[in-house]
């Protein structure tokens, strides 16, 4: 089942607008992410295409009916919330099967499908607890066998791994990968997290400022950029963002904030622009007092890779990261030259598209 | 002040010194133990002096005869209760307390429940239905009564008014012997139901909305919803507020004065406005403490039921 959204927009009065203008098509079986940092509409999003939250303009459609004003129970879709939601008072298998005993199926169908959803996520020998006597995976993976049980095509997930810790959350991100993949189940997932993004998702939906600022697969979101504000989005450490200047004598240089010149196969496509370069595409170096361009700040030893926070001259930060373990002391000078690839952004912040990029070089 | 050995000794620690005794005893010594009394003995005076001592005093009356001013005459030991256990005049007003007791607290918790689970909703000018639901709260006992005799009046009452716009037969509210049990039972209700009002509303409304959202898109009718998410949710309000409705309704006393006097013909004679006749018009304090000391265990009685049959429903 497809899901297709129009001009989507949210307003909880007059004057606060959350969401402006969302349109896309989330196709059968895909897994889609919406992310976003806090606040940017994202868990409304998703409440509209469940039916929770009414929706101010524009139409969702699922498969070919749309159902702006069906009831959530219409829309055949299931949702795991962030707090999991789970019934405090029954047992991990009545939890389950909770939602089919209130549609009144037959009790021998519930009883399979809730017993083939526990095996489905390791929860069988469990059944019988409540959940306060469950883990935070555990009872994840109970909303998660709630959504399995029932035979809605679509899922919807707020935020569900943001309650756990950062071991568990990656066992899970694989198993909720795996059931999505082994159900062909079309889901939307709601994240802060880039990397829950970048991992699982078919599509990434970037959201921030009430607009969609970019829809593409992981390795667009992360190659292409939109604008300054999605590539700061994705990849740790952060991308660098510097302002910098074309040459006055070759349009072929490139200026750094004065510390620093790239030399392009191409001409720089604009006189001022800002240019983004992700961590590890910075080299460094010690160097002496007369050839160094930045001042190291400190450096964090991650153990394959050590981050080193500097300052350039012109006094932008960066960060580099640099493989192994490189000892710079504090207030060490150093030479950093950018190396091959770079992203160029216009004063506000979107991306120039250069004619081929795959051939710039520094 | 006290002063313990490690406090005297605060010099810090060089790096690669270990500490030397690091345990510290909590044994009590022979001064502190007159802390206890010291902390408890306020408390313990008060309870002594309003509680524990009428309590044994009054088991100890029950155990007598007494004459008019209270003072215990000759011991008879059970007889007071065998007396009372056989008359039938007694279990008649117990047999109509309990008749009270069961309808106000079933009653006052299905009202203040659907009153308040219609003011959980999030509806324009719910603010004022919620105020007016829970404002019995603030009515004395005495202003119900004398307002609720206002209505039940036989010649100018609200009620015989409507009976008369109707043409329905005219009830004698508080002369009848099953209308005026009715009356009391509806006062009651009627003032109780502020205050399990207030607090049913807010069980009701801690309950996490994800839970009805979560039911809401796994297909749950409204009313499947309250029967399975919010009552088990708030099982363990409801509970409390059973037992208090229940034992408040054993202790009426002021509302029965007020309006009826237990009459007419012993028909709203509950037992604490029993004990009080028979202890202050009659003088038989012997027999008055008997009935208490009956009375307490009828709702020790009951609490531990309630405790019993409940508590594994409402414990999740």
């Amino acid at each position: 089942m497809s899901i297709t959204l129009r001009n989507i927009r949210k307003d909880y009065d007059q004057n606060t607008e959350v969401l402006k203008d969302v349109s896309v098509k989330v196709e059968t079986g895909e897994f889609f992410v919406i992310v976003g940092p806090s606040g940017c509409g994202k868990s409304t999003l998703l409440r509209m295409i469940a039916g929770l939250t009414p929706i101010t303009g524009g139409e969702v459609q699922i498969d070919d009916q749309v159902v702006n004003e069906l009831p959530p129970k219409a829309r055949k879709l299931t949702m795991v919330f962030q707090n999991y939601a789970l019934y405090p008072f029954l047992s991990v298998w009545d939890n389950v099967a909770f939602g089919l005993k209130a549609r009144k199926l037959d009790s021998a169908d519930i009883k399979q499908r809730v017993d083939n959803a526990l095996k489905m996520v390791s929860l069988t020998k469990l059944r019988k607890r409540k959940p306060r006597e469950l883990s935070g995976g555990q009872r994840q993976r109970v909303a998660l066998a709630r959504a399995v049980a029932s035979d809605a095509k679509i899922c919807l997930m707020d935020e569900p791994l943001s309650n756990l810790d950062a071991q568990l959350r990656i066992k899970m991100r694989q198993e909720i990968y795996a059931l999505q993949r082994k159900l062909g189940l079309t889901l939307i997932y709601v994240t802060h997290d880039q990397v829950e993004a970048m991992t699982m998702a078919d599509h990434i939906m970037v959201l921030h400022d009430k607009h969609v600022q970019q829809i593409g697969t992981p390795s667009e979101i992360y190659q292409t950029p939109a604008n300054d504000f999605v590539a700061k989005f994705f990849g740790t450490p952060q991308i660098n963002i510097l302002p910098a200047k074309r040459s006055a004598d070759n349009d072929h240089i490139l200026n750094v904030s004065s510390d620093l010149e790239i030399a392009l196969n191409q001409p720089v496509p604009a006189e001022n622009l800002k240019i983004g370069v992700r961590p590890d595409d910075f080299k460094i170096e010690r160097a002496d007092g007369v050839s160094s361009n930045a001042v190291v700040k400190n450096t964090e030893f991650l153990g394959n890779e050590t981050i080193v926070y500097a300052t350039m001259n012109s006094g932008s930060d960066i960060h580099v990261v640099v493989d192994g373990q490189v000892a710079f002391r504090s207030y060490e000078p150093v030479k950093v030259t950018a190396s091959s690839k770079l992203l160029f952004f216009d004063q506000n912040g979107n991306r120039i598209n250069l004619a081929k990029e795959a051939l710039v070089h520094a | 002040m006290l002063k313990s050995p490690a406090s005297s000794q605060t010099k810090p620690l060089a790096v690669n010194q270990t500490k030397q005794r690091t345990k510290t005893t909590f044994a009590l010594n022979a001064k502190d133990k007159y802390y206890a009394w010291i902390f408890l003995g306020p408390s313990l005076l008060i309870l002594s002096v309003f509680i524990f001592y009428p309590m044994i005093k009054t088991l100890y009356l029950s155990l007598f005869l007494t004459n008019t001013v209270g003072k215990p005459t000759v011991f008879v030991g059970l007889s007071n209760y065998i007396s009372l256990l056989t008359s039938a005049d007694y279990l008649s007003s117990l047999g109509v307390t309990m008749v009270y007791v069961f309808a106000v607290t079933i009653l006052t918790i299905a009202i203040g429940l659907v009153l308040a689970n219609y003011a959980s909703k999030e509806l324009a000018g719910i603010g004022i239905f919620r105020t007016l639901f829970s404002a019995t709260m603030g009515v004395s006992v005495s202003v119900a009564a004398i307002f609720w005799l206002f209505i039940f009046n036989p010649s100018t009452g609200f009620l015989s008014l409507i009976s008369t716009w109707l043409h329905l037969p005219q009830i004698g509210w508080l002369t009848d012997p099953t209308a005026a049990m009715i009356a009391v039972t509806i006062t009651t209700v009627w003032m109780n139901l502020g205050f399990t009002f207030l607090i049913l509303l807010g069980a009701i409304q801690s309950v996490p909305t994800t839970l009805y959202e979560a039911a809401n898109v796994e297909g749950a009718s409204p009313r499947y919803q309250f029967l399975h998410i919010t009552i088990p949710m708030i099982s363990p309000t409801l509970f409390f507020v059973s037992i208090i409705t229940l034992i408040e309704a054993f202790k009426s006393f002021g509302l029965i004065d007020l309006m009826t006097k237990g009459g007419p013909t012993n028909a709203t004679n509950m037992l604490v406005y029993r004990i009080y006749k028979d202890a202050f018009y009659s003088g038989n304090f012997a027999q008055a403490s008997a009935e208490s000391i009956i009375l307490t265990a009828i709702i020790a009685l009951f609490t531990w039921l309630q405790f019993k049959i409940l508590e594994k429903r409402v414990n999740y």
